[in-house]
């Protein structure tokens, strides 16, 4: 049982903590002293703000979700936000074990934590939080780092339509994409075009057409707040089609394209804009590299990687400093930044990432009659009891979470084979022991456009390149190279890898039941999300769903991930306390 | 606006280069008779070096941030990778070349500039893997250069 509103603010009051006044960096302590009975009264700073939230992945109910233990930075960015995970982080932070925050913000306690504080998120809890900050703030803009439209059972049989809506409702003003590209060209273009026509701008300065490489989306739109004229630049996320099908948006090209974001900056500069925002989807590695090499950037308002930073990082560059965030993913946090603008430059700012705590927060009429008009008709399909699980289910983390190991042993049993590969996605919600498994927690985990299965004959070295690939998407040691992902999830096989090490030499010592891989053997290997070319084989929920049934109830005791070697002393990384 | 009308007037200009790259393909004409000089050890040649020795009888090459090379950090599609290449603050710059040095011939393309002509190439290369992109501009008898390294991955697996 969950803190009543009450019980929850009392805990707020004992704490000693007027809000979720986590130290604002260049303000010092924001919040007030003395109790409050309002969390979310976040006093009002300077004259312009922003409202943000990203990667929601389409959660339109509150969810759990469980941030990583593992989430290693190499090289550079070894030790430094946002790699720095558990108890090093709320250390980093000044945040206080057990406390809200810290449920929040990390993985530790995490099954008590969840207990206690409830779920996070849910579009009806986010709409009346954004009202609540647009009140104390009039004239801010609501800005939506993409990722929306995918990630639930209803956004993909609605052709993204319920997100869409959502958005509208909850006043979005601006957004840049991802996975909204997934819904391919022609339905992205129907959106921005019909729905989205007066009411929200799609803006990406980074995607252009193969033939002529010109802009296909608005690059940035210049909004006045309060009168100072604020441009927003979109940025996509580069590597849209690497990452998903390129077939589904044949005609664009991406890319960083960082000139030409120096154009934009420039150009907007030249026509008055007083403050330069970047609203982005690069991922944080990417953004805080970004920072260094374009000047002129005020803030960079980032997403993709799903990290929740509470303090933004602030980057020196040629041309001044640039505040740059990440405000995590699922619709846990909404973030707010202050900005006192004065004689045409930013002179001071405020930043707040604000934990959306379901219990903490009354559903907007309005949105929850929208969410409930969406999944009316998917009901009995949605609620479909599959099994039940007696442990903790989360995706998120560098390697293996406990549900990709549900969805390896699924795709090995149902299509026979002796080796899995399952995506390193970042979304994915998190269930609690003894909760249900539905079909619909069966598609917050494997949701997408592209779900067919895959069975392929792979040789032994075949297998260590795609090992070998995916870790450079993710451990390269230039973040430019990056692609934001996790490590592919592996079922069967096991090896032990090096962080580290440049590509073709992390993967080592891999083996199946205790026997060495070898080069020039075929093995098995079941799989799903190809990316090269479409499929109409047996979808990646309907395998998992039909292992589930048959199971009834499962139990995730081991968790197929490598053996790290060079990770020792690596603040992205703890051992879980047992769930 | 302007400076994409003018490019593409400029690139519809090229299309009579591009008509006689057709009958190439076509088979009626073959590159050899199109270039005279058809420099087919540099084009064959499987090393950088080689290459170079092939087409300029010297592999020194001098870097240089006068050359402008844009090319993605990872390739979308290793078939089709784009390039452009500029050079900006050298005079006389007679030749542009690019190779890939991975690639099993690195040498993707060589092109021969006349007098005053802008130093400017935009182009698609093909690339089969991971590799230092090269871009080299002769001029005044001397071999300029600048690197990238494009990627070029498996795919997938992201978000």
């Amino acid at each position: 049982m969950s803190l009543t509103r009450r019980e929850f603010l009392q805990v707020l009051a004992a704490a000693g903590a007027a809000g979720f006044s986590l130290p604002a960096i260049g303000g010092g302590h924001s919040g007030r002293g003395g109790t409050h009975v309002d969390p979310y009264e976040i006093p009002r700073f300077g004259n312009v703000s922003l409202l943000h939230y990203t990667d929601c992945h389409a959660q339109l109910l509150p969810v759990y979700f469980r941030e990583p233990h593992i989430n290693l930075g190499v090289g550079n960015m070894k030790g430094r936000p946002p790699h720095l995970v558990g108890h090093r982080f709320l250390e980093y932070y000044g945040i206080r074990p057990g406390t809200p925050e810290a449920y929040a913000f990390t993985y530790l306690d995490f099954v008590e934590a969840a207990r206690k504080y409830g779920k996070v998120g849910g579009f009806a809890h986010l709409a009346t939080l954004v009202k609540k900050l647009r009140e104390q703030r009039p004239g801010a803009l609501l800005l939506d780092g993409g990722d929306t439209w995918q990630g639930s059972a209803t956004a993909l049989w609605t052709n993204a339509q319920d997100m869409v809506d959502a958005q509208k409702l909850l006043g979005v003003d601006v957004m840049t994409p991802h996975w909204e590209m997934t819904y391919g060209a022609k339905r992205v273009r129907e959106i921005v075009e019909k729905d989205f026509k007066g009411r929200i701008d799609f803006v990406a300065q980074n995607i252009v057409d193969n033939e002529w490489e010109e802009l296909v989306f608005t690059p940035y739109v210049i909004r006045e707040i309060n009168g100072v004229p604020v441009a927003i630049i979109g940025q996509a996320f580069p590597y849209t089609p690497i990452a998903n099908p390129r077939y589904m948006i044949p005609d664009w090209s991406f890319g960083i394209r960082e000139d030409h974001m120096q154009e934009m900056v420039d150009e907007a500069r030249g026509k008055g804009a007083q403050v330069v925002v970047v609203l982005s989807h690069n991922g944080m590695d990417v953004d805080l590299k970004m920072a260094r090499r374009v000047t002129g950037i005020d803030a960079i308002l980032g997403g993709h990687t799903h990290d929740a930073v509470p303090r933004p990082v602030l980057v020196k560059n040629a041309g001044g400093k640039t505040i740059v965030t990440n405000a995590g993913s699922n619709g846990k946090f909404l973030s707010v930044l202050d900005l006192d603008v004065k004689n045409g430059r930013v002179r001071d700012f405020r930043y707040h990432l604000l934990p959306v705590f379901s219990n903490l927060l009354e559903p907007d009429p309005e949105m929850a009659a929208h969410i409930e008009k969406v999944r009316a008709p998917y009901k009995d399909r949605l609620e479909e009891k599959l099994a039940v699980t007696d442990t903790l289910l989360y995706r998120r983390g560098n390697f293996n979470g406990t549900f990709d190991q549900i969805i390896c042993e699924a795709l090995m049993d149902e299509l026979g084979a002796e080796i899995a590969f399952s995506p390193g996605f970042r979304w994915g919600t998190t269930l609690l022991p003894g909760d249900t498994i539905t079909f619909e927690d069966v598609m917050t985990q494997t949701a997408i456009t592209y779900p067919s299965t895959t069975v392929n004959n792979l040789t032994g070295a075949r297998i260590k390149e795609i090992l070998e690939d995916v870790a450079d998407n993710l451990f390269n040691k230039d973040p430019y190279y990056q692609q934001g992902g996790d490590m592919v999830r592996v079922g069967g096989l096991t090896y032990t890898m090096d962080p580290t090490a440049d590509i073709g030499h992390r993967i080592r010592d891999m083996e199946l039941d205790g026997k060495p891989i070898r080069p020039d053997k075929t093995y098995v290997v079941a799989g799903w999300a190809n990316v090269h070319t479409p499929l109409d084989t047996r979808p990646v929920w309907d395998v998992v769903a039909s292992w589930l049934r048959e199971q009834k109830v499962v139990s995730v005791e081991k968790v197929n991930t490598p053996r790290l070697v060079n990770v020792r002393g690596n603040p992205g990384i703890e051992s879980p306390s047992p769930a | 606006m302007n400076i994409d009308i003018k490019r593409r007037t400029l690139l519809k200009g090229s299309v009579a280069a591009g008509v006689i790259g057709m009958a190439a393909g076509a088979g009626l004409v073959t590159p050899r008779m199109v270039l005279a000089a058809w420099p087919k050890s540099a084009f064959s040649a499987t090393s950088v070096d080689a290459a170079l020795k092939a087409l300029f009888g010297s592999s020194d090459l001098t870097g240089s941030d006068k050359i402008k090379l844009k090319a993605p950090d990872i390739a979308e599609n290793g078939a089709v990778v784009p390039v452009t290449v500029s050079v900006e603050g050298i005079d006389g710059v007679e030749s542009i070349s690019i190779l890939a040095e991975k690639n099993a011939n690195p040498l993707t393309s060589n092109y021969e500039l006349a007098d005053g002509t802008l130093p400017y190439i935009a182009t698609r290369i093909k690339m089969g893997k991971t590799s230092s992109v090269i871009a080299v501009a002769k001029a005044g008898g001397r071999l300029y250069s600048t690197g990238k390294e494009v990627k070029v991955t498996i795919g997938g697996c992201g978000g």
